[in-house]
C-alpha cells in the first residue's frame, strides 16, 4: 500500500531542531543588535553588492538564525564592507559588525562550535 | 450637576469632545486653541477610514459639542505660564489673559512627522513626492494631478515614514498610517480608475475595527498591489520619472520601479505644543516623547500632577474613535475629581 504523510524532500525543509545555530549564537553574544532585525530589506535594497550579484544581507541574517549556515559561508564574502546598509537600517542593527563576526566565526569554528 | 472651572488645552478632536462633555455636566470651560479655529488635524482630512465617510460629519458633530453657553473658545491663544497652589491653577496666556481653574485637561494632540526630514525619500526635493496629508488636500479639491498637470498612471505609497525608524528617533508605530495607506489607495483608484497603485510596507498593521476587511476590499475590488520591503531611497530618472529602490523581501531580490507619484505615509509625533506644556509644568513624557499617563491600564487620563488630566493623542497615536472615547474618559475623571473636591 502507498504510504502518505509527512514525507517531504529533506532539502526543502528547514530542519530547525537539527540545524547548527552556533554561528548565530556567537553573533548574538558579541553583537546583541543582531536580534533587532525585522527583515525589512532596507539594507539589501541599498547594498552596493546586492544590486549586481545575488547577495542579500537581510537573507543572510535570517539564514544564520535558522542554522542554514552552508548557504551563508561563501556568500558573505561578497560584502564589500562599504557600510551603506547601516545607514538605512531602521532598527539600528550594527550590520558591519555582524558581517565581520560571521566571517570570523566561519574562519575559526572553535570560537563557537559546540 | 457639578460646578468648577476647567481649562482645556487644545481644540482638536479630544479637546472639543472633553469640553462638550464637561460643559454639559455643569462645568465652566475655557477651551484654548493655538490656531485661528478649533478642529485640529481632521479639518484638513477629506475622508476618514475605515468607512471613507466625509470628515465634515465628524467636525460638524464636534462643533455642536462645543456650541454651549458654558464654553469659552479662545482661539489664536497659547499658554505662557501655569501655576498650581491651594487647589487652583492659574493659567496665563501669551496674549495677557489670566484664567483660574480647578482642573486642567491637556489635549495637545500630535504633529505630523515632517517628511523632509527623511531626506532619502525626496520630499521637497522631487516634484510629485507628496505626503498623505497633501493627498487629502487633493482629494478635497477633487483632482489628482502631477505638478505638470498630467494624471498619474503609476503611484507608489510608502508606509512607515517617520515611524518605526530609529534613524529619525521614532521607534514606535504610528498605528494609523497602514489603514490610511489602504484607504488612500482605494480612493486613488476611484479618482483614476486606470492607475496602478503599489503599497510598500514592512508589516500590514490592521488591528482596528474593520481594518482587515478594508485591506481585503482594497485587493478584491480595487486591485491594490502590496510589496513587502522598506523603501531605501527615491530617485529621479533623466526624464523626470520617480524611481523607487526596495528589496522585495518575499522574493528575496532588489526591486526597482518607476513611478509618476509617491505618497509618503507621515507618522505622528508628540506635538510641539505638548512638549512646551511638558516643560512649563514638569509633565512626565515617555520614551516616545508623548505624555506618560499615570497608569498604562487604568489611569490613562491621569498625569503626575494633581487635577491635571490628559485626553487623546497627546498620550499616544490614536484614531478618532479612540480619541473621542479617551476624551470622554478624561471628562469622567475630571468630574470625579471635582466631586471629591466638593465634599
Ligand atoms: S557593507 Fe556589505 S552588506 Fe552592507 S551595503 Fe556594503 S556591501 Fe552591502
Ligand atoms: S535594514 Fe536592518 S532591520 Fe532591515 S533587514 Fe536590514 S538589518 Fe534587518
Ligand atoms: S501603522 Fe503601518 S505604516 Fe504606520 S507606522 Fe505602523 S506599520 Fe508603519
Amino acid at each position: 500500500m502507498e504510504k502518505f504523510g509527512f514525507k517531504i524532500s529533506k532539502t526543502r525543509v528547514i530542519d530547525f531542531d537539527q540545524n547548527d545555530k552556533s554561528v548565530a549564537e556567537f553573533i548574538y553574544t558579541n553583537e546583541p543588535s543582531f536580534r533587532l532585525c525585522i527583515e525589512c530589506g532596507g539594507c539589501s535594497a541599498t547594498c552596493t553588492a546586492g544590486n549586481f550579484i545575488p547577495f542579500s544581507l537581510r537573507e543572510l541574517q535570517i539564514l544564520l538564525k535558522r542554522g542554514e549556515t552552508e548557504k551563508v559561508k561563501d556568500n558573505i564574502e561578497k560584502c564589500m564592507l562599504c557600510g551603506k546598509c547601516s545607514l538605512v537600517c531602521p532598527r539600528g542593527v550594527n550590520t558591519r559588525n555582524i558581517i565581520e563576526l560571521a566571517k570570523r566565526a566561519f574562519k575559526t569554528p572553535e570560537l563557537h562550535a559546540v | 450637576m457639578i460646578t468648577g472651572n476647567v481649562v482645556v488645552v487644545g481644540g482638536g478632536v479630544a479637546g472639543m469632545e472633553v469640553a462638550g462633555q464637561l460643559a454639559r455636566s455643569g462645568c465652566m470651560v475655557s477651551l484654548i486653541e493655538k490656531e485661528s479655529s478649533a478642529g485640529g488635524h481632521i479639518k484638513e482630512w477629506h475622508h476618514l477610514f475605515p468607512d471613507r465617510r466625509n470628515s465634515m460629519e465628524v467636525t460638524d458633530y464636534l462643533a455642536r459639542q462645543i456650541n454651549h453657553d458654558n464654553i469659552t473658545l479662545l482661539t489664536g491663544t497659547t499658554i505662557a505660564r501655569m501655576g498650581y497652589g491651594k487647589k487652583v491653577f492659574t493659567v496665563d496666556t501669551e496674549n495677557g489673559k489670566s484664567i483660574s481653574a480647578d482642573a486642567v485637561v491637556v489635549a495637545t494632540g500630535f504633529d505630523l512627522f515632517r517628511s523632509e526630514r527623511k531626506e532619502e525619500y525626496g520630499y521637497g526635493i522631487y516634484d510629485n513626492v507628496i505626503t498623505s496629508a497633501d493627498l487629502e488636500v487633493m482629494f478635497r479639491n477633487g483632482e489628482i494631478k502631477l505638478t505638470d498637470g498630467r494624471r498619474p498612471e503609476k503611484i507608489g505609497i510608502v508606509h512607515c515614514v517617520g515611524s518605526r525608524d530609529e534613524k529619525v528617533g521614532n521607534i514606535y508605530c504610528s498605528k494609523l498610517c497602514c489603514i490610511t495607506a489602504v484607504k488612500q489607495a482605494m480612493e486613488l483608484k476611484e479618482h483614476l480608475s486606470d492607475a496602478r497603485v503599489y503599497c510598500f510596507y514592512m508589516d500590514m498593521r490592521m488591528g482596528g475595527a474593520l481594518y482587515e476587511e478594508t485591506y481585503r476590499e482594497s485587493q478584491e475590488k480595487y486591485g491594490i498591489n502590496f510589496i513587502r520591503g522598506k523603501v531605501s531611497e527615491v530617485g529621479e530618472t533623466i526624464d523626470h520619472k520617480l524611481i523607487i529602490k526596495v528589496e522585495d523581501t518575499l522574493v528575496g531580490r532588489p526591486l526597482r520601479m518607476e513611478l509618476d507619484m509617491i505618497v509618503l505615509m507621515a507618522g505622528m509625533e508628540m506635538s510641539k505644543g505638548g512638549e512646551q506644556m511638558a516643560q512649563i509644568f514638569g509633565l512626565k513624557t515617555g520614551e516616545n516623547r508623548f505624555f506618560a499617563a499615570a497608569d498604562h491600564h487604568y489611569g490613562s487620563n491621569e498625569s503626575n500632577v494633581e487635577a491635571l488630566f490628559f485626553a487623546g493623542s497627546c498620550t499616544a497615536p490614536m484614531n478618532i474613535t479612540e480619541t473621542i472615547s479617551h476624551a470622554r474618559a478624561a471628562a469622567a475623571e475630571v468630574i470625579c475629581y471635582l466631586r471629591k473636591a466638593e465634599r
